[in-house]
């Protein structure tokens, strides 16, 4: 088997503001002391003046974004790490960003558990639930590289707060840079398939195509469909699959509480109910050790999506 | 500033404790003690000093004014309909349902409202934004904005005065209302604030110190500011919270409270006494 290109979608986030600086002059990117971590390092190497280092001040940095906004003069890109965004700063983006409905993106980094070593504190597995309940906001979760470059400038090409969760492991590039085409609010079908539907976002996505994999060799058809943008769900492919196949998985590098998982079923559970089996992280804090080791003990491997595809066929035969 | 000037901007201040009462009555709800604190300075900002348009009031060269002590809009609504950015007579909607004045400022609906404020210690960062823009983009336009003494509880400002500094945005100025009452009590008792401006001194911020009651302090602050290159500019205006009216002069009590009807006829009757006084 060939070697597979992984890149991390922090990395994808870095060349993607550098490719578009060009392109466009009316942004400018906001980093918190992480520039080398969030990737805005490339951003800054190749446009200097157009970055502004706001320090250890997350809380400050999303209303200086704000504030930028406010002009009308300039889009910010305010980065940091996702727990630092959507965790400590959640009242200002809610207050400052949210309610004004002002065109800020915020760039969330080391978002989940596979950012690994350094642990609970810094593995935020709440963020989509908290930027989810804000009013208008819009949630990008890319699976891989080339949908990270495209969704960046799909998201400066949007006029209003857009939240994007970004990883720092390196993934799999499971899209074709060269045919890829983004379309904010469209669920993406990988792979269709009549026996149950996975619903992944993020990372999850290569996962879930491998545990099609596994179900194939069994003789389960499952669907695969990335979800990249999780707010404003696209609630009609969502239904469509669950009319189509009567069983539903849902696969995120998350909390299953308030996030896909949950809005798929706050979907499902209005307009079709169906079984769901959820695959994210159980109402549980991470911990230290190595992403694939983390996956593993969180319930979050392709052999996880498997067998909850399974449980799901087998609760639609009840 | 000559008397004749000062005396305009008296009534204008008058005017605007008049709206801001009356917006609070309406509503039985709202702020007032702080309202009346900043009256002067709001007339000063809005009648001297800022270069707005009120039929253009999206006008992107605009001097920008960030209420940071966001609870204060029956004080900025009034000096907004006063200039002309709305009918005056629409400030008795505020906090109504259906209504464009909301209890906290919300700069998509209100016509003059530069910022949607009201969570305290947000405004001074989005102030810090909008100036750190203008100097990006090569605008001369300033960014004001009015914080609280109370508010500088918050930890929040104390980043925004960092990044202010840091990015030198000479471009802001902005003022504390230093009337030395927040809801709980005195701001030395709830938690003291004292020596805010060897504080913002010490933040690297150009310093003033004004009774904030005085336009030609108010002015000579103010003009001073825009002279000072390097620094942001930190005017620390003492205040009389309540400030003409008489039963709300430096009371905490009045810091979120409604007058009754009795009172309110009392406030208007004392406002319209000083007026009138002006032109004797």
């Amino acid at each position: 088997m060939a070697d597979i290109k992984k890149i991390a979608t922090r990395d994808a986030y870095g060349s993607a503001l550098a490719a578009l600086g060009e392109k466009y002059e009316n942004f400018v990117v906001l980093d918190a002391d992480l520039a080398s971590a969030t990737k805005t390092g490339t951003f800054k190497k190749k446009f200097p003046s157009r970055h502004f280092d706001c320090g250890i001040q997350e809380g400050n940095m999303m209303l200086v974004a704000a504030g930028i906004a406010a002009t009308g003069l300039l889009v910010p890109f305010a980065s940091t790490f996702a727990i630092f965004a959507a965790g400590r700063a959640y009242e200002q983006i809610r207050n400052g960003i949210g309610y004004p409905h002002l065109n800020v993106k915020i760039a969330a980094t080391h978002a989940g558990i596979s950012v690994g070593e350094d642990g609970a504190t810094h593995q935020c597995s709440e963020d989509i639930g908290t930027m989810r309940t804000i009013p208008g906001m819009t949630i990008i979760s890319p699976s891989d590289a080339v949908e990270t470059a495209a969704a960046v400038e799909a998201a400066l090409n949007y006029v209003g707060p857009v939240y994007i969760r970004l990883g720092r492991l390196a993934v799999p590039v499971i899209n074709d840079a060269d045919s890829y085409k983004f379309e904010l609010g469209k669920g993406v079908v990988f792979a269709d398939g009549s026996d149950a539907a996975i619903f992944a976002t993020g990372m999850m996505v290569d996962s879930a195509l491998q545990a099609r994999e596994l179900l194939k060799a069994e003789g389960i058809d499952a669907a695969v469909i990335n979800i990249h943008t999780i707010k404003p769900l696209d609630e009609e492919l969502v239904v469509k699959y669950a009319v189509k196949t009567g069983a539903i998985v849902t696969a995120e590098e998350h909390q299953i509480i308030g996030g896909l998982g949950a809005a798929i079923c706050e979907t499902l559970s209005e307009n079709h109910p169906c079984p769901v089996k959820r695959v994210g992280m159980k109402d549980k804090f991470g911990k230290s050790g190595k992403p694939a080791a983390l996956l593993e003990e969180y319930g979050l491997t392709p052999a996880d999506i498997a067998a909850n595809v399974r449980a799901a066929i087998a609760m639609k035969h009840k | 500033m000559d008397q004749a000037k000062i005396k305009e901007l008296k009534k204008i201040s008058l005017d605007i404790k008049l709206g801001a009462v009356e917006a609070v009555y309406s509503a039985s709800s709202g702020h007032p003690g702080g309202s009346l604190s900043i009256s002067d300075i709001l007339a000063y900002l809005y009648f001297v000093e800022m270069n707005v348009d009120p039929k253009n009031p999206q006008w992107v060269d605009r001097d920008r004014f960030v209420l940071s002590k966001g609870h204060c809009t029956p004080g900025l609504y009034a000096v907004l309909a006063l200039k002309g950015y709305f009918p005056r007579e629409d400030i008795k909607t505020f906090r109504q349902i259906d209504s464009y004045l909301q209890g906290h400022p919300e700069m998509k609906h209100t016509p003059g409202v530069d910022m949607t404020t009201g969570s305290l210690g947000l405004g001074i960062s989005a102030a810090c934004g909008m100036a750190k823009a203008a100097k990006y983009c090569g605008k001369d336009f300033r960014v004001y904005a009015m914080l609280g003494d109370g508010e500088l509880g918050e930890g929040q400002c104390w980043e925004a005065a960092l990044f202010a500094a840091h990015f030198e945005l000479d471009n802001l100025c902005a003022f504390v209302d230093y009337n030395g009452l927040q809801i709980d009590g005195t701001t030395e008792e709830v938690m003291n604030t004292a020596c805010i401006a060897d504080k913002f001194r010490a933040f690297n911020w150009n310093v003033i110190e004004i009774d904030g009651h005085d336009f030609c302090a108010i002015e000579a602050a103010v003009k001073l500011a825009k002279q000072t290159k390097g620094k942001p500019t930190m005017i620390v205006a003492k205040t009389t919270k309540g400030k003409g009216v008489s039963y709300m002069e430096n009371s905490a009590d009045w810091h979120g409270k409604a007058p009754n009807a009795d009172e309110y006829a009392q406030a208007v009757k004392e406002l319209e006494a000083a007026k009138a006084e002006l032109d004797n």
